[in-house]
């Protein structure tokens, strides 16, 4: 029973495929293909590529009939299984924020959230009267014992081998047990009907990319695993300009900020890593390194703006 | 001499026509649940934006509202069960009242959960895709079977009953003689049928204990599986527990009294049983204030960080004027007034069940709320405006839909069965 809907799905998939062109470079070796190409309104650039046809030929193809390949999310079963070999992980450098929001604003703008949908919070943090405050960009942090996922009570929030937290909204009953189950409030909630634009209504689901967001559903920081399959960096990374964040993969004890890629035990050792509320046990996937030594004096406009009010 | 007292009560007890209060009540309730239910289908259209809820307050009256059905719905294993089990007789009366409010409660938590559901269109999926680990799965499966045991235990000592109605000739709707009929199963009264349905009944009184326990308890488990201040307590079960015998005596004494003054069972519902009820009462409340002191003082005492913004919010704060008035006007004042004779008398017993169900209301209200209003992370640079919570118009009157059709329920099946039971109350009098 699952094995047959699982081939359905794939075969959806390459149907999906063939229609959006992707093999629009094989096909055109096809007599065929080529008649459908004098259909297309396609001005021929004159410069050509060789391609091998299906059968084995070498044919010579214009460039101008090439076409990008599109994005096509993995499947549900994959996206339940996760990036295989892989263990993600991330570290947020305290030491380095100042609270310049790129990496919410690139959050916000990647997965297409409303405003008050904060996947991204930079959170501020003062332990005492005394000590001094600092700036917390705090993501879900994929727990490895994720208060979460236990509750779920359809398993439509589930934990992938690559250690990444997500969830299935096409399965979700909306009965946000999890979001008061997480003690770091990561997660949001669809009130209304999410006002997307029209390409992101159209894109097909998947828990990899979180898109498109559906009502009465729960979502959250997922780590950006269609980018972590690709090989790049989630969003949050590569738009922050202070190197605060490192992504990467514990498996090969190696995380990157965009700039440097360094070894994940050595950073962790060298500077103190810690996990937020590691006495709760929840086994983040998250560390963080503590605000000492920082690059920028603590500045907090916002209150400060308040106060010459 | 037995004969004519025995017709007697059957002609006392026997259901009747709505008079002009009675017809009134009902439209009331009905007007109440139309507009709870357009409401409704606004937020089927728009989601759940049309309540006051958000991402840091995510559950709020719907929920509480839920554990205060849950809650009250244990009044028929408290009746029914505990009290019939310890041989008390003064019960008897009460029996019915009592498995109607359940069934009604039980009936209502469960569609108060679906109303609070994002997708509800997606229901079957508890069911489909349900994981053991979850609590909401031993929640779902606990609830459905108290719900099917107390309408076992609401319908089997009503048989002998729709078989004396079955077989009266007053006239009464040809339905409702139809319904008596099929429902009366072929009901001979023979001492066969009546030992089975004595041993059914008892059976079911023993199992239905354990389960009432677990639908409260595991209810309280949504709550206490989680980390947040106020929930993360080891206290919750028996305290959720002993709360709802509280406010299921309360339950029982109100519909007592209204049924009493509506149909003069003075009779039957005497001035006695409203006082040894009473006594229950303080008995009930006294254990429930017993672990509110468990549930507020040890935490007060230590003032763990992540709790002390939630505490002071209770104690002094946003929250402080409804925490005290529910736990002086609902438990402390009710405690002092039925230790007094006086106090245990039938109008001012009414009045204070009626504090303690409005005070047990409000009580899961503080239960949930508040705890949701302080998150464990720091709260300052989060959206003020989510931090606070207010239920919106629609949503209280979808609230208030769920309270009318429970009462509702009630309202009908007083109508058509005997609220006190005739058979049982007729084999009272032989002995």
């Amino acid at each position: 029973m699952k094995k047959s809907k699982t081939e359905s799905t794939n075969n959806q998939d390459r149907r999906e495929f063939l229609k959006k062109g992707l093999m629009a470079s094989s096909l055109a070796a096809s007599t065929s293909a080529l008649l459908n190409f004098q259909n297309d309104d396609v001005e021929e650039s004159g410069d050509t590529v060789e391609l091998m046809s299906p059968e084995g030929e070498i044919v010579e193809v214009d460039k101008a009939y090439l076409k990008p390949i599109p994005d096509v999310p993995v499947d549900l079963q994959k996206a339940r299984e996760g990036v295989p070999g892989r263990k993600f992980v991330m570290v947020i450098d305290l030491s380095r924020c100042k609270n310049l929001k790129k990496c919410q604003e690139a959050c916000q703008k990647m997965h297409y959230l409303p405003p008050e949908k904060e996947w991204l919070k930079v959170l501020k943090m003062q332990d005492n009267d005394i000590t001094s405050p600092y700036w917390q960009p705090t993501v879900c942090f994929h727990c490895d014992n994720p208060p979460c996922v236990k509750v779920c009570p359809v398993d439509a929030t589930f934990k992938r081998s690559d250690g990444t937290v997500l969830i299935d909204t096409e399965r979700c009953i909306g009965c946000r047990f999890c979001m008061v189950a997480c003690p770091y409030s990561a997660r949001t909630f669809d009130w209304s009907e999410p006002d997307q634009p029209e390409e992101v209504m159209e894109m097909e689901y998947s828990p990899e990319t979180s898109c498109p967001a559906k009502m009465g559903t729960v979502s959250k920081c997922d780590f950006c695993p269609d980018m972590a399959r690709k090989g790049e960096l989630p969003h949050c990374v590569t738009a922050c300009p202070n190197g605060v964040f490192y992504f990467g993969d514990e498996n090969e004890d190696a995380v990157s900020n965009g700039d440097v890629t360094v070894k994940l035990s050595q950073l962790l050792k060298d500077k103190s890593g810690y996990r937020y509320m590691e006495d709760l046990g929840t086994k983040p996937r998250v560390y963080y390194l503590p605000p000492v030594n920082r690059l920028f004096p603590f500045e907090d406009e916002e209150a400060s703006a308040e106060e010459g009010h | 001499m037995n004969q004519i007292e025995n017709k007697q009560i059957q002609e006392e007890l026997m259901p009747r026509k709505f008079g002009q209060a009675g017809k009134l009540w009902t439209i009331l309730l009905v007007i109440v649940i139309l507009l709870g239910g357009y409401f409704y289908v606004q937020q089927i259209q728009n989601g759940l934006s049309v309540t006051g809820l958000g991402d840091y307050n995510t559950w709020g009256i719907y929920i509480s509202n839920f554990v205060f059905f849950v809650a009250i719905s244990l009044v028929g294993s408290l009746i029914s069960a505990i009290l019939k089990l310890s041989n008390v007789k003064w019960q008897v009366p009460l029996t019915r009242i009592s498995e109607m409010i359940a069934v009604a409660a039980i009936a209502f938590a469960a569609i108060v959960i679906i109303i609070d559901m994002g997708r509800p269109d997606r229901f079957m999926n508890v069911i489909l895709k349900a994981r053991i680990q979850s609590p909401i799965t031993w929640d779902v499966i606990v609830i459905t079977t108290y719900f099917f045991i107390s309408i076992i235990l609401l319908y089997l000592p009503l048989i002998p009953d729709l078989a004396l109605m079955r077989d009266q000739d007053k006239g009464e709707k040809p339905w409702l003689k139809k319904l008596y009929r099929i429902l009366a199963l072929n009901w001979r009264g023979t001492e066969l049928q009546g030992r089975i349905l004595k041993k059914s009944v008892r059976i079911l009184s023993v199992l239905i204990i354990p389960v009432a326990f677990g639908i409260h308890t595991v209810t309280s488990w949504l709550f206490a599986t989680t980390f947040r201040p106020g929930w993360d307590s080891t206290n919750f079960g028996p305290y959720f527990v002993s709360g709802a015998f509280m406010v299921g005596a309360g339950a029982v004494i109100c519909a007592m009294y209204v049924f009493r003054r509506q149909y003069g069972y003075e009779k039957y519902l005497t001035d006695d049983i409203f006082n040894k009820m009473g006594k229950l009462l303080v008995l009930l409340s006294l254990v429930y204030l017993y672990f509110n002191v468990n549930e507020y003082l040890a935490p007060a005492f230590k003032m763990k960080a992540h709790e002390v913004g939630h505490l002071n919010a209770l104690f002094t704060g946003e929250f402080a004027p409804m925490f005290w008035s529910v736990q002086v006007l609902g438990m402390m004042v009710p405690i002092i007034v039925l230790l007094f004779p006086q106090g245990r008398k039938p109008l001012p017993m009414f009045i204070i069940s009626i504090l303690v169900i409005l005070g047990a209301w409000f009580k899961r209200f503080l239960i949930v709320v508040p705890t949701l209003s302080h998150p464990l992370i720091p709260t300052e640079k989060l959206p003020q405006s989510a931090l606070h919570y207010m239920p919106t118009f629609a949503e209280l009157s979808i609230t208030a839909a769920t309270l009318a059709g429970a009462l509702l329920i009630i309202t009908v099946l007083a109508r058509i069965f005997p609220v006190i039971p005739v058979m049982e109350t007729i084999e009272e009098n032989y002995e």
